[in-house]
């Protein structure tokens, strides 16, 4: 860890700091992961990252994170109905898991909570490096979660969703999975809930050689208060195809990061996301992508609009190593300027250490096309009603992509949602 | 149903002035071809008569059914029967058809008190109509003319034509870029919504339109006016003699 002057701790520091203090006894892990908490909860106390740090320039969790509110024990969250309909659901209501889950073939399920006591968990609390910010947050009061193994071979029949919900105060949960080398699976990571809280998420997820896993993230926290920062990190096997959808719907101060490495050859990664800015909220989605080896593809497009005086971010990089030749990485990212108070800052990077690549990358910063307005008036459609369906449907091509009917339509109906609420 | 009086119309950027005192009286029941060398101000025409915003009548006046249409916004103009039929029309991605038809056809409805139609009731209009422009329903799954063949695009026009039952069809430009049997298509849409309630100005380069869609009469633009009005065989003499004669005249 850098050696820093320790600064003056913010109040949300110090709310964070004082937490872990009273929350040390009842945290559950084994020797080694309490190590881990330690170490996290160091991390805190050098500072949250600020705009210096280069991975949080746009996003100053320091200066934003504002307040941090107490656990609450005695909060009521409630399961909600599955974004598909007929998955299986595995709910976390505020920060604990159940005993009794749905079963599903092929499936085994364990409670984080039983996995931390269990001498193996440690490893996967390791922090991704000193700006890790939201893994050793996580890191340090994680309490529960599922951890999700899929049968080697096994395609599932119903979708999963992995619900988190909050209903106030603070949740960190742990969902990890893994998909067993030519298994097939849809999963639903949903964000969701009705308080103030402030949520931290992780999910490592291993993607078994000739697998198949798509992984939809929907996240509608509520925009008054609430601060979700979710990690999505995914290792992909030879052969491999993950697709990931990510949603963001909702939510005060909101981070989500997907990294993933693609490690074996042939392996495939699509990223498509939407967020759906209204308000004074911040919401920011940051990737990093390693190709690691030789031929493997990838492309990634992110569709944002942005009323109110939302702010948004896009980070992409995108590392091509030495030894990963006949790379393929395509990467854009659109933006609907809808308010003149609104902003979206988008970083592309690319680091390419092959010579035999294709890799591209295209930002673009639009209003409503005229023409397109003036086509559906002189159809008697009027004007809010013609603006509200090219809204949509600027961020329904990234969803339709997806290809699969019930998928397709379900992701609608959360867009119809938040159009209903925000239009 | 259509009077035009001594309209006068520029680009709203850049102040260019395309239509320059234009007369023209379109009834009930009638079809006027209106026909013109490249520049004439065909297609502005068009626009201003569907309120696109790009353009600023500066002087006279359009009167539908007797009122003034120029206060009134695109959305508002098709709902009282005004419908423009593109010359090029526009692709929307993300936009499916079918939708687009349903939210259209109900937003007139709504605009004139009327209820919306059930599900089953805009499917079957819609199965009939497409069937007799010999369309694939498959194709209205897709988004709106994305992807679309120029023919394709062309019919889509014409089935939102029939779709909406305008009382005032602008075509503009409906042949350019259609083979003889899209043409044949498109024109016996065209001829099935003639009536004597309906009024139709046909924009066309070439008489070749006006031989499957028969004008009651033809009126030459030119410079932004109708230098010269008249039948059907006005536009097989400007087959024969192309405009300079006619322009000449009228200079």
């Amino acid at each position: 860890m850098n050696i820093h002057a320790v600064p003056q701790l913010t109040p949300a520091e110090t709310a964070l700091v004082d937490a872990f203090g009273e929350r040390l006894s009842l945290l559950p892990g084994d020797g080694a992961v309490m190590v881990k908490r330690d170490d996290a909860i160091e991390q805190v106390k050098t500072g949250l990252p600020t705009k210096r740090v280069e991975s949080w320039h746009y996003t100053d969790l320091r200066r934003l994170l504002t307040s941090v509110p107490a656990f609450d024990e005695t909060a009521k969250a409630e399961a909600v109905a599955p974004v598909l309909e007929g998955s299986a659901v595995f709910s976390v209501l505020n920060g604990r898991s159940s005993e009794k889950t749905a079963k599903v073939e092929g499936v085994t399920v364990t409670r984080v909570a039983d996995k931390l006591t269990d001498g193996s968990f440690a490893p996967a609390l390791e922090p991704r490096g000193s700006d890790d910010a939201v893994g050793a947050l996580n890191t340090a009061f994680v309490a529960d979660g599922y951890f999700l193994d899929i049968a080697e071979g096994v395609e599932l029949s119903q979708p999963i969703e992995l619900q988190n919900v909050q209903a106030g105060g603070q949740t960190h949960v742990r969902l990890p999975v893994r998909v067993g080398n030519g298994a097939k699976a849809v999963i639903v990571e949903r964000q969701t809930g009705t308080g103030d809280a402030f949520v931290s998420s992780v999910a490592n997820v291993t993607v078994g050689d000739g697998a198949e896993l798509t992984w939809l993230i929907v996240q509608e926290q509520p925009d008054a208060a609430a601060t979700h920062l979710g990690q999505f990190n995914a290792w992909i096997g030879k052969d491999a195809k993950l697709v990931v959808f990510v949603m963001n719907a909702g939510g005060k101060l909101v981070r989500q990061e997907i990294n993933v490495a693609a490690k074996g050859e042939g392996s495939t990664f699509t990223l498509r996301g939407i967020n759906l800015l209204a308000g004074d909220t911040h919401t920011d989605v940051t990737m990093v992508l390693d190709h690691a080896v030789p031929h493997t593809e990838s492309t990634e497009v992110i569709r944002n609009v942005v009323t109110g005086k939302a702010r948004g971010v896009f980070q992409g990089r995108i590392n091509v190593h030495q030894y990963a030749q006949k790379t393929d990485a395509k990467m854009a990212c659109n933006t609907l300027l809808l308010s003149d108070d609104g902003e979206f800052s988008t970083k592309p990077e690319l680091e390419i250490f092959a010579d035999d690549v294709q890799c591209g990358h295209g930002a673009t910063v639009t209003e409503i096309d005229r023409n397109h307005l003036f086509y559906l008036m002189a159809r008697g459609i009027e004007e809010k009603t013609a603006r509200g369906l090219l809204v949509k449907a600027f961020v329904a091509e990234v969803i339709e992509e997806l290809e699969d009917e019930a998928i397709v339509d379900a992701l609608e109906g959360r867009l119809d949602k938040w159009f209903a609420e925000h239009g | 149903m259509l009077e035009i009086r001594n309209l006068h119309a520029r680009i709203a950027e850049d102040g260019t002035e395309i239509i320059r005192g234009l007369n023209l009286t379109v009834n009930k029941g009638e079809v006027a071809a209106i026909m013109g060398p490249n520049g004439s101000g065909k297609s502005t025409l068009s626009y201003v008569l569907a309120g696109r915003e790009d353009y600023e009548v500066t002087e006279g006046d359009i009167l539908y059914d007797g009122e003034s249409i120029l206060d009134l916004d695109p959305a508002e103009r098709a709902a009282k029967g005004i419908f423009l039929a593109f010359q090029y029309p526009m692709e929307i991605p993300g936009v499916a058809t079918m939708e687009f038809l349903k939210v259209a056809m109900n937003a007139q409805r709504k605009a004139r008190g009327e209820e919306p139609l059930s599900i089953p009731d805009f499917l079957k209009r819609v199965k009939a109509a497409s069937g007799d422009l010999s369309m694939d329903m498959a194709m209205l799954k897709r988004p709106l003319n994305v992807g679309f063949s120029g023919g394709e695009k062309k019919r889509a026009e014409i089935l939102q034509m029939k779709l909406l039952e305008p009382k005032l069809c602008v075509l503009d430009e409906t042949d350019s870029g259609l083979d003889i049997d899209a043409l044949k298509i498109v024109a016996d849409g065209v001829n099935a919504l003639r009536s004597p309630d309906r009024a139709m100005v046909v924009i066309t380069h070439y008489q070749r339109l006006l031989e499957y869609i028969v004008p009651d009469s033809v009126h030459v633009l030119y410079r932004g006016q109708v230098i010269k009005s008249g039948d059907k065989n006005l536009a097989l003499e400007l087959e024969e003699n192309g405009y300079a004669g006619i322009i000449g005249e009228a200079a």
